[in-house]
């Protein structure tokens, strides 16, 4: 058995005239957890929906050597017609013979390791905080024990303290499950904190991958820039529209 | 010469997203057949799309055909009274009724209410990545939110315009038997007489049918809306819009394939 699971050689998608992703190379060993950076429309959602098949690239080949998968989406994306616990069962609710009392039951498990309380289970999502959507979209996540998760932008629209929380708690549901995982975030204290592997997009291509303590050490000009949130350097933010 | 290629460069625009809209259409609608005959079935969202089309859309239907009935009754008579043919009244508001106004009637209506509603929900679903979300869980969206709506709305439009029929041709009674002065039983027994299965039959075809392209226009402008707020609203105008001409030609194409039977 192979330890790749995930690999894209030579990707390559556009949407008309813009072109996102070119010849993208990337390789995830089972296991890993990695985390794609890269600034505002640089491609990384669109990486990411190309590995999940919600978008076909033109060019290119992926190879996914996984067997179910969880995703927690950059707004949760809860569903607003059914209760927490009915969210967080979903996926097991379609498994055959599942009552829908053992669904809660696991929905309840799976809301106390993301640190919810059974309260929170008969709640509409809509009557959710920010971060308590987040924890609840984990928990759906993991509710069918993948072995490959993915994180859209996980910390993004909540505050230092309780990104620190989604972080920890990403970081603990992957190594429990032992989890291969990819991360995209322009978030750099939730990359550090959640990879084992960074990889920087810049331009439809990975420029740069390695470690943490890589990363610090490293000479390359965009992945130095872009760590030090600067504006001096060879990335030049678009400011048109049509170029973002 | 720049202004004739300007003119043939918009008509080939205009033509190959025209072909483009309609290949994507005709993809969608297969998509969604497949899913109405293919397991799994969710029973639940089936009962509740049935309970929100064929429920809550009752109160505006009845009022719609009782009062379509009421004018029928009128208009015929006014019409008719010069002709000395006030006799037809019953057979007109009752013709009238079950082939025209009822199916048609309601379909706007629905459209309206319903083709709106289906379109508003599933786009914010694709804007949030709710959509998204369900392929993630293992679940096909045309399976859990596509068929479910089309087959409510297939079963549905039948049941209201059936009640449609009973209170158009009521209003169309009242108006005869009280405004105008015909006698009530011989109204009725006009009204039964002239009643033929086929009046009904092809009322009931039209509402299953309306039923179906209403709520796959209201799914599809939902499923396919983008951006934000402003993608949902058009999406939303476009499910009225596209669904309320498409019931009227095909009320005409349907009318035609009845005619003579």
């Amino acid at each position: 058995m192979t330890d790749i699971q995930i690999e894209m050689k030579k990707v390559s998608k556009a949407f008309g005239k813009k072109v996102v992703l070119k010849d993208l190379d990337l390789t995830i060993n089972r296991g890993e957890s990695v985390v794609i950076i890269g600034g505002s429309g640089t491609g990384k959602s669109v990486t990411l929906k190309c590995i999940l098949g919600l978008l076909h690239p033109d060019k290119g080949e992926i190879k996914f050597n996984g067997k179910n998968i969880g995703m927690l989406f950059q707004g949760a994306a809860l569903f607003d017609s059914l209760t927490v616990w009915e969210n967080v069962s979903f996926a097991v609710l379609q498994q055959k013979g599942m009552t829908r009392e053992r669904a809660k039951k696991i929905a309840i498990e799976k809301l106390a390791e993301v640190g919810l309380k059974p309260e929170v289970a008969d709640v509409y999502p809509a009557d959710l905080s920010g971060g308590m959507k987040k924890r609840v979209g984990l928990a759906r996540a993991i509710a069918i024990q993948p072995d490959t998760l993915f994180f859209d932008e996980p910390t993004t629209g909540l505050d230092p303290i309780m990104s620190d929380v989604i972080n920890d708690l990403i970081v603990r549901c992957v190594k429990k499950l032992g989890a291969t995982a990819l991360t995209i975030t322009h978030d750099m204290t939730s990359a550090r904190k959640i990879a084992d592997k960074i990889a920087m997009l810049y331009e439809g291509k990975i420029i740069w991958m390695g470690t943490v303590k890589e990363l610090d050490k490293t000479d390359n000009p965009y992945v130095r820039q872009f760590v030090a949130g600067s504006s001096q350097g060879p990335i030049r933010m678009s400011v048109k529209a049509d170029e973002a | 010469m720049e202004p004739l290629l300007n003119f043939l460069s918009s008509l080939g625009r205009m033509t190959l997203n025209f072909l483009r809209a309609t290949g994507d259409g005709a993809e969608f609608t297969a998509k969604v057949v497949v899913a109405c005959i293919r397991r799994p079935f969710y029973h639940k969202e089936f009962v509740r799309q049935m309970i929100e089309i064929g429920f809550y859309s009752l109160p505006v239907v009845a009022l719609t055909t009782f009062f379509s009935g009421m004018v029928i009754a009128l208009q015929t008579y006014t019409g008719f009274s010069q002709l000395s043919a006030e006799g037809a009244v019953a057979l007109v508001v009752l013709v009238a009724v079950t082939r025209e106004l009822a199916p048609v009637m309601a379909a706007l209506m629905v459209a309206g209410r319903i083709g709106a509603a289906m379109a508003a929900e599933i786009g914010t679903m694709r804007v949030t990545e709710q959509i998204d979300a369900l392929s993630t869980l293992n679940t096909n969206p045309y399976q859990y939110l596509i068929a479910p709506r089309v087959l409510a709305g297939i079963v549905m439009m039948p049941v209201l315009v059936l009640i449609g029929d009973i209170l158009g041709v009521c209003g169309g009674y009242l108006v005869g038997v009280y405004k105008l002065d015909f006698n009530a039983t011989t109204y009725l027994i006009n009204t039964w007489n002239y009643l033929k299965p086929m009046d009904i039959i092809s009322g009931l075809t039209k509402a299953a049918v309306f039923g179906f392209i209403i709520a796959l226009l209201g799914c599809y402008n939902g499923f396919h809306s983008k951006g934000g707020a402003q993608g949902v609203g058009q999406a939303t105008t476009n499910a009225v819009v596209s669904a309320s001409i498409l019931v009227l030609i095909f009320n005409y194409l349907l009318t035609e394939a009845f005619f003579n039977v």
